[in-house]
C-alpha cells in the first residue's frame, strides 16, 4: 500500500523541483481542458505559452505585466516569511492607484520633473496607510490579519469605484466611470521606445533585490525569519513583534502602493475601476511559486505575467473566455501546494517498520 | 418608519443573511473539527456557477441545488486531500482553492452570463404567515430559507447533544487524545470538511438561484470570507451564528434602505458597509485575546499526522 512517510530532513531538491512539477501538471491539465472543449490542445497551449513571447513587443508586454506582480510579491515575501498572512496586496495596490490619481489630477496644470515623484510618493503613502490599518488592527486589537486585509481589499475597491463615479470623474468622459487622462509630466517614462514597457519594471526589480538584502543580510530580516519559524523563539529572544508587524506590513503596503501608482501613471494613464487585473491576489501565487525567496519571485512573476498575456492571446485568436488566465493561475498554485507536500514527505510502497510510539512528539504539527 | 417598512427590511435581512448563514454553518462544523477552510469563497462560487448552470440546462431548481452541493463537496475534497492527507499548510491550501474556484467558475460559467432561470419563490406557511411582522419575516420565505432554519437547528442539536457532535469537538480540541481513544481523526476531519464544502455549495446556489437568479463572475463578492468572520463572531457556537448572519444580512442591505429613505450618501461607499462592519466586529471580538483563546477550537489550523 502506498504510504506517506515523513522525511528525516526536508528535501532541498524537491523545494526547487516542486514549481517545475506544478507547471508540468498545469500544462497537462490545460491539454485535457482544451481537448475537452473540442479545441486543438497543442495550438491552444502554443498560443498560451509561446506566441506571446514570439516578438520583442511581446517580451516588453511581459515586463509590463511583471512589474505590478513583482512589486506586490516582494512586499508579501517579507510578510509571509514571518508567517504574517497579509492577503491585502490587492487593496494596497488599489489605494496606491487612487492616491497617485488624486495627486496627478491635482497637479494636472503643473510641469516639471518633480511632479512624477510626488505622484508616486502619494501612491506609496496611500498603499502603506492601507496596510498600516491592518497592522494596527492586528497589533492593537489582535484582529486576524487574513480577514481584515481581505475586507480592506473590498473596501478599497468600493472607494476606487466611488472615486471614479464621484470626485475624480472626468466631466467630459461621456459618463464613463474614469478619471481624466493625466498630463505628461505625471506619466512614467518609457524604457523601450515603441513599446509600453516603463521604468516601473526597474522599480520592481529593485524591490525584489531590496527584499533580498533585507531578508538575507539585515538584522530585521533575521528577526522576521525567526518570527516565522518559531514565534516563541522570537519572543524569548526579545524581538519586538509589534515592530516587525509594522515593518513588514508598511513595506508591503508601500511596494504594492507603488505598483498601483505605476499602473495608473504607466500603461493606463488614468484611474479606471479595473485598474488591477487581480494583481494583488496573483502576487500571492508568485510568492509561493518563488519559494518565498526574493530572487525566486522574479522568475515566478515572469511566469505569472505570461499567464495574463496567454489568456489575452487565447481570447483574441481562439475566442476563449479570458478567465482562462485565472484558471491556469489557480491550477498552478493548487498543484504547487500538492507537490510541496513531498518536500517534507515521501511515498513508500510498503509500510515501514513500526516506529516506537514516543516519536509522536516529533511528528506533531509541522507548522501553524 | 412604519411597520410595513420594518417588516420589509427585516424580511430582506433574513434573505441577505441566508447565504452567509448556510456557508458559516458548514465552516463552523469544519472548524470545530480543527480545520480552517479559507477556500470557502471559491467553493461558494463553484456552487453558485454549477447550480445555476444545472438549473438552466435541466430546468429543475432541485437539480441545481443538488449539483451545487456536489460541486462544493468535490472542491472541499481537493482541499481535504491537501490539508488532511498531505498535511499541507491550511492557509495556503485554502487560498489556492479560492483562487482556483474563482478561476474555474469564471471560465466554466462564461457561457451562462446573461442567461436567466426563474428562481425559488416564496412559500407562505398557512396561518403562521398571517402573524404580524414575524409572519412576513419568518414564514413567508423561499424553500432554501426554511432549509437553513432546519439546518441551523440540526447543527446546534447535533453538535451539542449527539455522539457525532462530541466526536467532532473532541477531534478539534485534541486530535492526539481523540486518536488515543480510538477515533479516526483523519476520517472525522474529511467528513467535517465535506460538510463545510456542501454548505458552501448550497450557499452559493442560494445566491444564484434565489437571491439574484443569475450568474456573474465573482458574484459572491467576499461572502465566503464574511462567513469565516461570522464564525469568529459567533465564537464557534451555532446559536450565535444565526443572530450574526441576520445582523450581517441587515448590514448588507442597509445601503438600499438608506437610499429608499432618501439619504443622499454615495451608494458606492455604502456598499462597502458589510466589509466595514465585519472589521469592526472582528476588532471588538478580538480585543481580549484570552477570550478568543478560550473559545477557539484548540487544534484549529494545525495539521495532524497520526503516529503509527
Amino acid at each position: 500500500m502506498l504510504q506517506l512517510e515523513r522525511r528525516p530532513v526536508a528535501s532541498p531538491a524537491m523545494q526547487w523541483a516542486s514549481p517545475v512539477i506544478a507547471l508540468a501538471l498545469t500544462v497537462i491539465t490545460g491539454f485535457v481542458i482544451f481537448s475537452a472543449m473540442g479545441r486543438d490542445p497543442l495550438s491552444s497551449l502554443t498560443y498560451f505559452f509561446i506566441t506571446p513571447l514570439s516578438s520583442a513587443y511581446g517580451w516588453a508586454e511581459l515586463g509590463l505585466k511583471m512589474a505590478p506582480l513583482l512589486l506586490c510579491a516582494a512586499g508579501l515575501t517579507l510578510c509571509f516569511r514571518a508567517k504574517l498572512w497579509n492577503i491585502g496586496a490587492e487593496g494596497h495596490f488599489l489605494m496606491g492607484a487612487l492616491g497617485a490619481s488624486i495627486a496627478a489630477v491635482q497637479l494636472q496644470e503643473q510641469t516639471g520633473l518633480w511632479v512624477l515623484p510626488v505622484v508616486l510618493l502619494v501612491g506609496i503613502v496611500f498603499g502603506a496607510f492601507w496596510a498600516g490599518l491592518a497592522a494596527g488592527l492586528k497589533n492593537r486589537f489582535h484582529a486576524n490579519e487574513i480577514l481584515t486585509t481581505i475586507m480592506l481589499n473590498y473596501i478599497a475597491l468600493n472607494v476606487v469605484v466611488y472615486a471614479v463615479h464621484g470626485p475624480l470623474k472626468d466631466p467630459f468622459g461621456f459618463g464613463f466611470p474614469q478619471s481624466i487622462m493625466f498630463s505628461n509630466s505625471a506619466l512614467l517614462p518609457n524604457l523601450i521606445p515603441g513599446t509600453r514597457l516603463h521604468i516601473g519594471w526597474l522599480f520592481s526589480l529593485l524591490a525584489a533585490v531590496a527584499a533580498w538584502v533585507v531578508l538575507a543580510r539585515s538584522f530585521i530580516g533575521f528577526q522576521l525569519n525567526v518570527l516565522g519559524q518559531d514565534s516563541r523563539a522570537a519572543e524569548f529572544a526579545g524581538f519586538k513583534q509589534r515592530w516587525l508587524v509594522w515593518f513588514a506590513f508598511l513595506v508591503a503596503g508601500a511596494m504594492a502602493g507603488l505598483a498601483g501608482a505605476s499602473e495608473v501613471t504607466g500603461p493606463i494613464g488614468q484611474l479606471v475601476p479595473q485598474v488591477s487585473a487581480n494583481y494583488g491576489y496573483t502576487a500571492i501565487i508568485v510568492v509561493f511559486l518563488g519559494r518565498m525567496h526574493p530572487l525566486g519571485i522574479i522568475a515566478a512573476s515572469a511566469l505569472l505575467a505570461l499567464t495574463f498575456l496567454g489568456g489575452e492571446m487565447l481570447q483574441i485568436s481562439m475566442n476563449m473566455p479570458k478567465s482562462i488566465t485565472q484558471l491556469f493561475q489557480g491550477l498552478l498554485l493548487f498543484y504547487l501546494l500538492i507537490s510541496d507536500a513531498f518536500i517534507h514527505f515521501r511515498v513508500r510502497l510498503k509500510p515501514a517498520a513500526p516506529e516506537p510510539r514516543q516519536t509522536s512528539a516529533t511528528l506533531a504539527p509541522q507548522e501553524s | 418608519m412604519d411597520m410595513a417598512l420594518i417588516t420589509n427590511v427585516l424580511s430582506a435581512a433574513v434573505i441577505a443573511g441566508t447565504p452567509l448563514l448556510l456557508v458559516a454553518l458548514g465552516a463552523l462544523v469544519c472548524e470545530r473539527s480543527g480545520v480552517l477552510n479559507l477556500g470557502l469563497e471559491g467553493m461558494m462560487l463553484m456552487g453558485a456557477m454549477v447550480g445555476f448552470a444545472a438549473a438552466a440546462v435541466t430546468g429543475s431548481l432541485f437539480a441545481g441545488v443538488v449539483l451545487a452541493i456536489v460541486a462544493g463537496i468535490v472542491m472541499s475534497m481537493l482541499f481535504a486531500f491537501m490539508v488532511i492527507t498531505l498535511a499541507a499548510n491550511q492557509y495556503a491550501a485554502g487560498l489556492s482553492l479560492t483562487i482556483f474556484g474563482t478561476g474555474l467558475s469564471a471560465f466554466w460559467g462564461a457561457g451562462y452570463v446573461g442567461s436567466t432561470v426563474s428562481g425559488f419563490e416564496s412559500i407562505s406557511i398557512p396561518l403562521l404567515s398571517d402573524l404580524p411582522v414575524l409572519g412576513r419575516v419568518v414564514f413567508q420565505q423561499d424553500a432554501l430559507v426554511y432549509l437553513s432554519f432546519v439546518l441551523s437547528a440540526s447543527v446546534y442539536l447535533l453538535l451539542k447533544f449527539s455522539r457525532a457532535g462530541l466526536i467532532v469537538r473532541a477531534v478539534g480540541e485534541s486530535p492526539e487524545s481523540a486518536n488515543a481513544n480510538g477515533l479516526n481523526v483523519l476520517t472525522v476531519r474529511y467528513l467535517a470538511v465535506g460538510f463545510g464544502g456542501a454548505m458552501a455549495g448550497l450557499g452559493g446556489a442560494y445566491l444564484s438561484l434565489a437571491y439574484t437568479p443569475l450568474w456573474s463572475e465573482n458574484m459572491t463578492a467576499g461572502r465566503g470570507w464574511i462567513a469565516l468572520a461570522l464564525v469568529v463572531f459567533a465564537t464557534w457556537r451555532p446559536e450565535r451564528l444565526v443572530l450574526g448572519a441576520y445582523l450581517f444580512g441587515l448590514a448588507s442591505i442597509l445601503h438600499l434602505v438608506l437610499q429608499g429613505l432618501g439619504w443622499n450618501f454615495p451608494t458606492e461607499l455604502l456598499a462597502a458597509l458589510p466589509y466595514v462592519v465585519t472589521i469592526v466586529v472582528l476588532v471588538m471580538l478580538s480585543m481580549n485575546p484570552l477570550r478568543t483563546r478560550l473559545n477557539t477550537p484548540l487544534s484549529l489550523g494545525q495539521p495532524y499526522r497520526p503516529s503509527r
